[in-house]
């Protein structure tokens, strides 16, 4: 890589250390963006539908109309993101060209592209991308990722899967970081992962880049579990506008998130709440209504 | 020397790293009980509006100007000199005042115009690099604010009495320099 390119990777990688010990919050509109930020979001991602409604309505789900979008990036002084189909480099080219601040290409939207996720190095904005294990996170980051976030089952207010997804990819860096260097090339073949990224990750154990959670988080007990268990921020998408009180939730989750570790804290935070929104049981859904098995 | 680090939101774990590096603990505050017996404190980089209502609802806005009030050193990067500003500017937002600026937020546009630059400063010979991220700029200073660095003839770094703060991120990079000024700060 150039100076320039390295750079270019540091100030994308910035953005996400950033954003630790932070909520983002999925948003449909200024409105919703603004309750987010008074609540103390540190970040907005913008979308048309929340998961649970894009489960519930189906059709093709795409990139947010670009004039929603921009009514949310002039609504809030924090970051905003937005999701493109996995694949779609175009989406993302207009994303840039609107000057988000984050890219998320996402398997919550329906795929463009079933073999080739978006080569994220070619784009100045830096983006995050979904993953279940350490292999599909370190393919996501050699294609330019600056964030990872565990994937969940999105819109299912079921936190089940994002820890199962959190477990397997500390399990995995944990296991990575006690072989010798001799082993790491049939952890390379195994994971389906480069080289130098098993070797970075059995050196350092962790990621190169920040690792978030998302899917199913919709308590402050949920987003404290996740971070307990190696999560360096949350996204709640659903959990949030699909609930009785978002605002106060909101809030309920931002605090859980700073004090995840504190379980009186946790606890105040969880007083006063309303109904969490309603959860899905994952053992029902059909194998093609899970969003997670998007992406490889 | 005890040495703190605001841990509420943002990137306070580099700062924790940059300060280990240079043999000291960090102390990580969360509360305003936390702070008991600090000599100084880093506010990290972050998202201000945030960070703001932690400080509020924990009572640790308090603190701090009581801190500041009795001595202690702060040092705020990016957001955490938002929060030091006397005023806050796009858009206006509430701030501790302990730092006789006026700082407009996103100054230099949004995430695709961050960047790496080196510039001069009055901390050592060698130019600084200096990683901005959705940074702030410096619109006004009164007079008993002193510039520590500049970059592009804007101040990118500046002192009041035992206050420091910089709109770059000298936690991202492997260079201490700014951390080891700010130490001697605390100590003095």
């Amino acid at each position: 890589m150039s100076t320039t390119d390295d750079n270019v990777w540091r100030v994308k990688v910035g953005l996400a250390e950033m954003l630790k010990g932070g909520v983002i919050m999925d948003v449909t509109n200024a409105q919703q963006a603004t309750i987010a930020e008074k609540s103390g979001a540190c970040a907005v991602m913008a979308l048309e539908r929340v998961p649970a409604d894009i489960r519930k309505e189906g059709g093709v789900a795409r990139m947010a109309s670009t004039k929603v979008i921009r009514g949310i990036m002039s609504a809030v002084s924090i970051p905003v993101m937005a999701k493109v189909r996995i694949g779609h480099f175009a989406e993302a080219q207009v994303l840039e060209a609107l000057k988000v601040d984050f890219i998320d290409e996402s398997e919550v939207l329906t795929p463009a592209d079933e073999e080739h996720h978006v080569w994220k190095h070619n784009f100045r904005v830096p983006f995050v991308c979904g993953a279940r294990n350490l292999g599909e996170a370190l393919r996501r980051i050699a294609e330019g990722a600056a964030m990872i976030r565990t994937k969940g089952e999105a819109g299912s207010g079921n936190i089940v899967e994002a820890v199962r997804h959190m477990r397997a990819l500390v399990n995995d860096i944990k296991r990575i970081a006690t072989l010798g260097e001799d082993q790491l090339m049939h952890e390379a073949k195994t994971t389906g992962a480069p080289l130098e990224l098993i070797q970075y990750v059995a050196k350092n154990g962790k990621l190169p880049v920040p690792n978030f959670s998302a899917g199913g988080i919709a308590t402050p007990a949920d987003a404290a579990l996740v971070l307990q268990l190696g999560a360096e921020a949350v996204f709640v998408g659903s959990g949030i506008f699909k609930s009785s009180d978002p605002e106060t939730r909101a809030r309920a989750i931002v605090k859980a998130t700073t004090h995840f570790r504190d379980p009186k804290a946790v606890l105040e935070a969880s007083e006063e709440l309303g109904e969490a929104m309603r959860g899905l049981d994952i053992r029902q859904l059909d194998e093609k209504e899970l969003l997670q098995t998007r992406g490889w | 020397m005890k040495i703190g680090v605001l841990a509420v939101q943002g990137d306070f774990e580099a700062h924790g790293k940059t300060l280990e590096r240079l043999g000291v603990h960090p102390w990580f505050v969360r509360r305003a009980s936390d702070m008991e017996s600090l000599q100084g404190i880093i506010l990290p980089g972050g998202e201000s509006t945030t960070q703001w209502k932690f400080l509020q609802a924990e009572g640790l806005d308090r603190a701090l100007c009581q801190g500041a009030a009795g001595g202690m050193a702060i040092f705020g990067t990016c957001a955490g000199a938002i929060l030091l500003a006397k005023e806050v500017r796009n858009p206006a937002q509430e701030s501790l005042g302990l730092l006789d600026v006026v700082l407009s937020r996103n100054g230099y546009g949004r995430q695709v115009d961050s960047d790496v630059r080196f510039g001069e400063s009055k901390l050592s010979a060698e130019a600084l690099e200096m990683v901005f991220i959705r940074a702030p700029i410096f619109e006004e200073m009164g007079p008993e604010v002193k510039v520590l660095a500049e970059n592009e003839g804007k101040p990118v770094m500046v002192q009041q009495g035992k206050v420091l703060a910089s709109t770059f991120h000298p936690e991202l990079t492997g260079d201490s320099t700014v951390h080891e000024y700010f130490l001697k700060l605390a100590g003095n």
